[in-house]
């Protein structure tokens, strides 16, 4: 399991990856079941090279994973994964800002306002 | 704003903050060692902490809840890895059952705090890391996280608006 890699650079590309309506409806395409490609490309009206791209952009972000399957390539939504992992540290560093605030604001308080 | 640095370290899957504080480092450490100093920081505006026990020994416990905007409860507890006033203290943090009893199916995280003597005051260190990749996604599936910010609902505002 992929517990993305997510610093600065990832998320500013998973954001980009997102910022594509093609590629936001892929991504939910293959949230729920896996799709190839080909299967993909039908769906569009474009052709299965700039399909194909789409889904190169989304792996590199790390919200879909490829898997070569005989002729096909077949398409499957990592999403629940990159959440884990950019999510939970990223709440955590946001609690953490938090906290670090308000301990700032109780550190400026006067000596008396140590009082309980 | 006193946060120097942040690092995300998703191998070791561990968050890494540091800041720096206007206060010499015994006046830090009351922030820790003192609970009733400890409830005014360490739960978020939104889920105030509460400390119904606090022995900040090694080996010792601390058990708290949190309480949501609609009156729930979170119960938790810490248990102490190692304290050395007033330079570092490293502690597990898990949830608990109502009666404040550690449940042993839920995910803990472990959290190191150092401090050091810096001109300004203090320069404090925390580290929080998660046990496991499964640990962490089960996180991310209760609830809970959740309510704590919603920095993150951006991918669901954007995957929404497809």
């Amino acid at each position: 399991m992929v517990v993305g890699r997510p610093d600065d650079d990832d998320v500013d590309r998973l954001f980009g990856a997102l910022a594509d309506a093609t590629r936001r409806d892929i991504v939910q395409r293959v949230m729920g079941s896996e799709a190839s490609v080909s299967t993909l490309a039908r769906s569009y009206a474009m052709s299965f090279a700039a399909v194909q791209k789409h889904v190169a952009v989304l792996e590199r972000a790390g919200l879909v994973s490829k898997e070569r399957r005989g002729r096909e390539q077949i398409v499957r939504g990592d999403i629940g994964t990159i959440r884990a992992a950019v999510r939970l540290l990223d709440v955590y560093e946001e609690l953490w800002r938090g906290r670090i605030g308000r301990i700032d604001d109780l550190l400026a308080l006067p000596p008396e306002g140590d009082v309980r | 704003m006193t946060v120097v640095s942040t690092t995300k370290d998703d191998e070791a899957l561990s968050l890494s903050i540091v800041a720096d504080l206007a206060a010499p480092p015994a006046r830090v450490w009351q922030l820790w060692s003192d609970p009733r100093q400890l409830e005014r920081w360490w739960g978020p505006p939104t889920w105030p902490a509460t400390f119904v026990d606090h022995d900040l020994t090694t080996g010792g416990r601390a058990t708290y809840y949190m309480t949501g905007p609609e009156g729930e409860k979170a119960h938790g507890w810490w248990r102490f890895d190692s304290v050395d006033e007033p330079w570092s203290l490293a502690f597990e943090d898990g949830f608990a059952d109502d009666d404040g009893t550690p449940n042993d199916s839920m995910p803990t995280t472990r959290a190191q705090v150092v401090l050091e003597e810096i001109p300004e005051g203090t320069r404090m260190t925390v580290t929080s890391s998660f046990q496991s990749a499964e640990q962490m996604q089960q996180l991310v599936e209760m609830g809970m996280v959740e309510g704590l910010t919603g920095a993150m609902g951006q991918i669901d505002t954007i995957l929404a608006e497809g």
